[in-house]
């Protein structure tokens, strides 16, 4: 396979109170055309400052080193931009309540399309219009189309993340659905102008088990059924395992390993990994209770 | 004797302007040293439950038994003895505590409330505290927004040990951490539980960890019991459409081991 895109010796700090915070050290790697490639690492590794690069969505006054080489040959300088929408900054998983809207899609310097789906899909939405108009919003601005071009679009993307009636879901408010519904919608919007390139930040980490399963098969579909490639960043390794076609492990803003997921989960060469693996609470792993011997 | 016993609990809610059951005929019980997981679904009534027998909540209907009385007909005196006995840990400390207050402070609240400590005991114990909690005590001088999240989350459990409880309402209390710190949090609520027979009413939306920690389990759907037994038995070999559901959905690590 060919890389869509090569990072290479990606470095960046933040500035936070006159100090400077690295959080990605030094990072090469290729991201592979039509794979699905799967960021893991605990909270603080840099997992979302690498997601971040990669759509040019660093917040101004990160440093940034290194390059971010497209396809196509074309150098993206990483640098830190301002977005329409600044990022809040937030320790740890972000909370929800956020003020500036997160963006759904972005065009690169070159034309190049990435969509994004963040952990709260209330943070890209917005919540005084319909989803049908935002989901449409998208597929005009980016494809070009006409109002009622991108309506029809909308549906059928609302269709395709399988939203309950989607006649009567393009008039719904963000407010009017369950979370797991709001982050279809935000898949949805998502991919509404076709990107190549589909980056989801621990985007099934605030939903239930059962829905985390419902987004994961939709994510997995959607990627299939487009051809696009996936950057799925998550703190679990059991769910990356599952769904990715190669794994890469950051801690402390180093990328520790990376390989064939069959590889990282049956013969992981860094011990950190191993560690990862072995602190996953598996319904066949032997219970805690046993270890310590302990019962009522 | 349950250390507590819950029955045919009831808490209805609206929605849309009609009444719906949050919470709809629950009831189990849970033994000294024992613990009890409440899974479920988002939304299936797990922390309605997890307030009710905090008496954060009055119920609509049924009865809860705490150490044997009437919780729920208990008078305020009787009450307030009784919250120091059961205590609780949520998924955010932050949103808990004052992030400001250090982490002395925050210790230091119970043992007083409770008159369980004089003022010039009190450092002694809150060191103690954290030692117990495998915290340097040098860190009772800290603000709770200046240490790390599973430092918090021991803080939060130090907090609730500090009244010697016979029960403690963990809702989602190791979700929001990483895997190596839930592992080792989990560990010391074991080790806690054995060496102070405490019960957990244990809540969360993760077999796996229920399953590593918990002796029985209550499976919720839509604010009912829906299957309830033995943890490891029943994640094994679930009979209700949720039960099968919740653990068709679980992500499995494959690992071929040499
Ligand atoms: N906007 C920011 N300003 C300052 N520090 C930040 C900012 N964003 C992230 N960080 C810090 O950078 C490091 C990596 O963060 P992040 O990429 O969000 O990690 P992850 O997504 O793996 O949890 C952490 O130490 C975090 O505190
Ligand atoms: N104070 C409240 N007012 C109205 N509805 C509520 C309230 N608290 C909880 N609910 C509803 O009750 C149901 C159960 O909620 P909850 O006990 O929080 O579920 P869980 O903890 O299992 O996710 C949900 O439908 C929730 O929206
Ligand atoms: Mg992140
Ligand atoms: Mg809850």
């Amino acid at each position: 396979m060919t890389a869509l895109l090569s990072i290479r010796d990606l470095g960046v700090v933040y500035r936070r109170d006159g100090s400077e915070v690295p959080a990605l050290k030094s990072v090469s790697l290729d991201v592979l055309a039509g794979e699905r490639l799967a960021i893991i690492g605990e909270s603080g590794s840099g997992k979302s400052t690498l997601a971040l690069a990669v759509a040019g969505l660093l917040p101004t006054g990160a440093l940034v080193d290194g390059t971010i080489e497209w396809s196509a040959g074309q150098l993206q300088k990483p640098r830190s931009v301002t977005p329409l929408s600044v990022l809040p900054y937030t320790a740890g998983r972000p909370e929800g309540g956020v003020k500036d809207r997160q963006p759904l899609h972005f065009r690169l310097i070159g034309g190049r399309d990435i969509g994004f789906v963040f952990q709260d899909p209330s943070s890209s939405l917005d919540p005084v219009m319909p989803i049908g108009k935002q989901i449409a919003e998208v597929a005009r601005t980016h494809l070009h189309l006409t109002w009622r071009e991108a309506f029809t679009r909308a549906k059928i993307l609302l269709e395709r993340v399988r939203l309950p009636d989607p006649d009567s879901a393009l008039h719904a408010y963000p407010h009017q659905l369950s979370g797991g519904q709001k982050q279809r919608v935000a898949i949805a919007a998502a991919i509404a102008a076709e990107p190549m390139l589909l980056i989801a930040d621990e985007a099934t980490s605030a939903l239930d088990t059962i829905v985390q399963a419902e987004i994961v098969a939709l994510i997995r579909r959607l990627v299939a059924e487009d051809g696009m490639t996936l950057i799925f960043i998550s703190h679990d390794i059991a769910l990356a395992a599952a769904l990715a076609d190669r794994i890469a492990v950051l801690r402390h803003g180093e990328l520790i390993e990376l390989g064939e997921t069959r590889q990282i989960v049956n013969a992981p060469r860094h011990a950190y990994t191993r560690a990862l693996l072995d602190a996953h609470l598996g319904l066949d792993a032997e219970p805690l209770l046993d270890r310590q011997g302990a019962s009522a | 004797m349950s250390v507590l016993a819950v029955s045919s609990l009831a808490k209805r809610y609206h929605r849309g302007g009609k009444p719906f059951a949050a919470v709809d005929d629950v009831s189990f019980d849970i033994g000294p040293a024992e613990t009890l997981a409440l899974a479920g679904p988002s939304g299936s009534g797990k922390s309605t439950i997890a307030r009710l027998v905090l008496r954060l909540i009055e119920p609509d209907t049924g009865r809860i038994d705490f150490e044997g009385a009437d919780f729920l007909a208990l008078s305020c005196a009787a009450l307030r003895s009784c919250r120091a006995r059961i205590q609780m840990v949520f998924q955010d400390p932050l949103a808990a505590f004052n992030p400001h207050a250090t982490v002395g402070r925050v210790l230091d609240d119970p043992l007083r409330i409770h008159n369980i400590a004089s003022r010039a005991e009190r450092p002694r114990r809150i060191a103690a505290l954290l030692e117990r909690v495998g915290l340097d005590a040098g860190l009772a001088a800290r603000a709770i927004h200046e240490i790390s999240g599973g430092q918090r989350q021991r803080v939060a459990i130090a907090r609730a040990i500090a009244t010697h409880p016979s029960l403690i309402v963990l809702d989602e209390a190791v979700s929001a951490l990483d895997v190596s710190v839930r592992g080792q949090i989990l560990e010391l609520l074991l080790d806690l539980q054995r060496q102070e027979r405490i019960a957990y009413l244990f809540i969360s939306h993760d077999l796996g960890v229920i399953r590593a920690v918990a002796h029985r389990i209550v499976i919720l759907d839509s604010g009912r019991i829906a299957e309830s037994g033995d943890a490891r038995a029943v994640i094994a070999n679930p009979q209700s459409a949720i039960g099968k559901a919740l653990v068709a959905a679980t992500p499995k690590l494959i690992r071929n081991r040499p």
